[in-house]
């Protein structure tokens, strides 16, 4: 069993309740750091920690809050990313509805350390019955005295808010959720100006992921060096990974960082192995932006070593050869899986949530939709291949944001290691079943 | 739908409340969250008048408005049935059965994605990643997840919506604390 500490008492009933919670050691790290530390000191345990951003990027943390500009008389914002979007990416949600005074007491105590004297919870549309979770959370945290004036009598007062979205994956994308929160349409701003400068309301802000924060609490708790001892060189600590598709298991995992992805998948203890003792054909394993692996990569760096998860094991190889960690969406596809039409599922999705300010990735994801949609309807051409892979190759790199690399990657990668799928596609029209199998649904 | 496009005393007074939760002078923040209500207040869709009325609780131009209602997914623009059916179709869904589930609705409610039942009870609307990966197939009806699809499960839940008749809408669960 693998360390745990934002997940292990998912199971204690009423653990969603503040006095569960407490009982449970809820709280520490807000007493903790309110009454016995600075706000320099949390964030110098922070950056001990290690602790790397966990809404895909893995930046540190310690880094990004020590960057906070703080002009004399002028608000500061912590804001949190719930904003979880990316496909095959669902521990946030998890750990929200099981455990939200996790979240809750890592706003205070982060939000201290930061000198925010209010912050948000932006949480997507969808999961409305979440932020209904943490709104009664947050109501029992303000009624003992966790927020508002003079948290537990000492002089810091705090106000934490839930705001909902209404739909849109680029409302992760952390400057369009700025606009979207400023109440207007996510478009992501052109930065610099980043966050740290001009964020909400054009004052000082960060924005850090749900998980992010919660890891936060256990670092404080325990002391950022003792954290960084757990998990492997610079991917410190635990990490929580959804995992989905053709497994036995699907669900969220805390994994300590450095485990093998081969114990990940077949061990009964997450995802137990391959859904009907099919084979393993390919995984995604950050969320569908990160590029897609066949099995022998996955379980096995090129050099022919056991790949781990770890963001620096995981990204060995770089785009030739290894994927990424990214949201920890792990997504595994089994042996009957058309690489070409998931392929398509992503596609679609990506057209369908560019905000549309550049033309490189308003044009070029509605372009690989449409030109992947009719290879999968068989009347592709052999030129498609390498059309598809200039298109990405255009919008990589020439946009605002990072939504244009990730609607790339996946095509790159999906035609770097399984051409001759596509290539089947379009030469053997006649052969295409639709090979997804449906299921377990039935 | 000739119910008046005004909220009674204590929704108003609710979205009020929440424009306090944004600095002095920023309340335009609040537009979404008013959205939603004035969506599940006024028939499950935001009409240009729902809109309008909107922006003048916010003391915002109209267009400030709609320019956000059409970009977030969840906003209907036209009308759409008591129970909108959002079935997701994004790869982990679709590695299990989202395709079949969706193809089985069609046939049963004898509409295709994107359109509404004659009698107005059912809108199948495909939608995009919802964060339910490992459960899926799933489908989302106003605020609540359907995970683990079996095609019996969808007729349960299709019979199940069709005799209570109501509406349902994402802010259903007591969205007066919610919000
Ligand atoms: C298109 C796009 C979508 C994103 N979606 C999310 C998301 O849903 N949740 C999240 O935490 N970060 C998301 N990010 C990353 C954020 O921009 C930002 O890096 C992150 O919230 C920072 O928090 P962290 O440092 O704690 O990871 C997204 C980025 C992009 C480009
Ligand atoms: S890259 Fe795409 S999503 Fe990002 S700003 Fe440009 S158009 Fe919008
Ligand atoms: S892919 Fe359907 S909920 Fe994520």
């Amino acid at each position: 069993m693998g360390k745990k500490l934002l997940i292990h008492n998912d199971k204690v009933p009423n653990i969603h309740t503040l006095e569960v919670y407490r009982q449970n050691g809820g709280y520490a790290s807000v007493e903790k750091a309110l009454k016995t530390m600075t706000p320099e000191a949390v964030v110098e345990e922070v950056k001990k920690s290690g602790l790397r951003g966990r809404g895909g990027a893995g930046f540190p943390t310690g880094m990004k809050w020590s960057f906070l500009a703080k002009p004399p008389g002028v608000e500061r914002y912590l804001v949190c990313n719930a904003d979880e979007s990316e496909p095959g990416t669902f521990k946030d949600r998890y750990l929200m509805e099981k455990i939200p005074h996790a979240l809750i007491e890592g706003m205070i105590t982060s939000s201290f350390a930061l000198g925010a004297k209010t912050s948000y919870i932006y949480i997507r549309g969808e999961y409305f019955y979440v932020a209904r979770i943490l709104e009664t959370a947050i109501a029992e945290a303000y009624a003992a005295g966790l927020l508002g004036k003079n948290i537990l009598g000492t002089d810091f007062s705090h106000d934490c808010y839930v705001h909902v979205g209404a739909g849109a994956y680029i409302c992760g994308e952390e400057t369009a959720l700025l606009e979207s929160l400023e109440g207007k349409r996510g478009n992501p701003r052109i930065k610099p100006p980043f966050p740290a400068i001009a964020g909400l309301y054009g004052c000082p802000t960060v924005v850090n992921n749900v998980e992010t924060i919660a890891a936060v609490c256990p670092i404080i708790n325990m002391g950022g060096d003792e954290y960084a001892k757990i998990g492997i060189g610079r991917s410190t600590g635990t990490k929580l990974i959804s995992a989905s598709g053709h497994i036995n298991k699907p669900g969220t995992y805390e994994i300590e960082l450095g485990i093998p992805v081969e114990e990940f998948i077949y061990s009964d203890e997450y995802c137990g192995g391959i859904l009907n003792g099919r084979k393993l054909k390919a995984v995604v394993a950050g969320g569908s932006s990160v590029p897609v692996l066949p099995a022998e990569l996955i379980l096995k760096t090129e050099k022919g070593e056991p790949r781990l998860m770890t963001y620096e094991s995981l990204s060995e190889g770089g785009f030739i050869s290894g994927t990424m960690l990214g949201s920890g969406g792990f997504i595994v596809y089994d042996e009957t899986t058309s690489i070409v039409k998931n392929l398509y599922t992503f596609a679609r999705f990506y057209h369908h949530e560019s905000c549309g300010q550049c033309s490189p990735c308003r044009e070029g994801t509605g372009w690989m939709e449409k030109i992947l949609h009719r290879i999968i309807e068989g009347h592709g051409k052999p030129s498609d291949i390498d059309l598809l892979w200039d298109i990405q190759r255009k919008i990589e790199g020439n946009t605002i944001c990072p939504l244009g690399e990730a609607a790339a990657w996946p095509v790159a990668s999906a035609i770097r290691h399984f051409r001759k799928e596509f290539e089947d596609y379009i030469n053997h029209p006649e052969k295409i079943r639709d090979v997804s199998y449906l299921s377990a649904a039935i | 739908m000739s119910k008046e496009i005004k909220f009674n005393e204590e929704t108003l007074a609710l979205v009020h409340k929440m424009m306090k939760r944004y600095p002095e002078g920023k309340h335009k923040s609040a537009v979404i969250p008013i959205l939603h209500i004035a969506q599940a207040e006024f028939g499950g869709w935001l009409s240009p008048e729902t809109m309008d009325y909107v922006a003048s609780i916010l003391k915002i131009q109209p267009i400030e408005v709609y320019e956000v209602a059409s970009f977030y997914s969840m906003f209907n623009l036209k009308p759409v049935g008591k129970c909108v059916l959002d079935i997701c179709r994004t790869s982990s869904c679709w590695t299990r059965g989202a395709e079949d589930v969706i193809k089985h609705l069609e046939k049963k409610l004898e509409i295709k994605a994107g359109e509404t039942t004659k009698d107005g009870m059912f809108t199948i609307k495909t939608v995009e990643c919802l964060g339910s990966c490992g459960s899926a197939p799933m489908l989302q009806c106003g605020a609540s997840y359907h995970e683990n699809l079996t095609l019996k499960k969808v007729d349960t839940l299709i019979e199940e919506y069709r005799s209570s008749g109501k509406q349902r809408s994402y802010t259903d669960l007591d969205y007066k604390n919610t919000l």
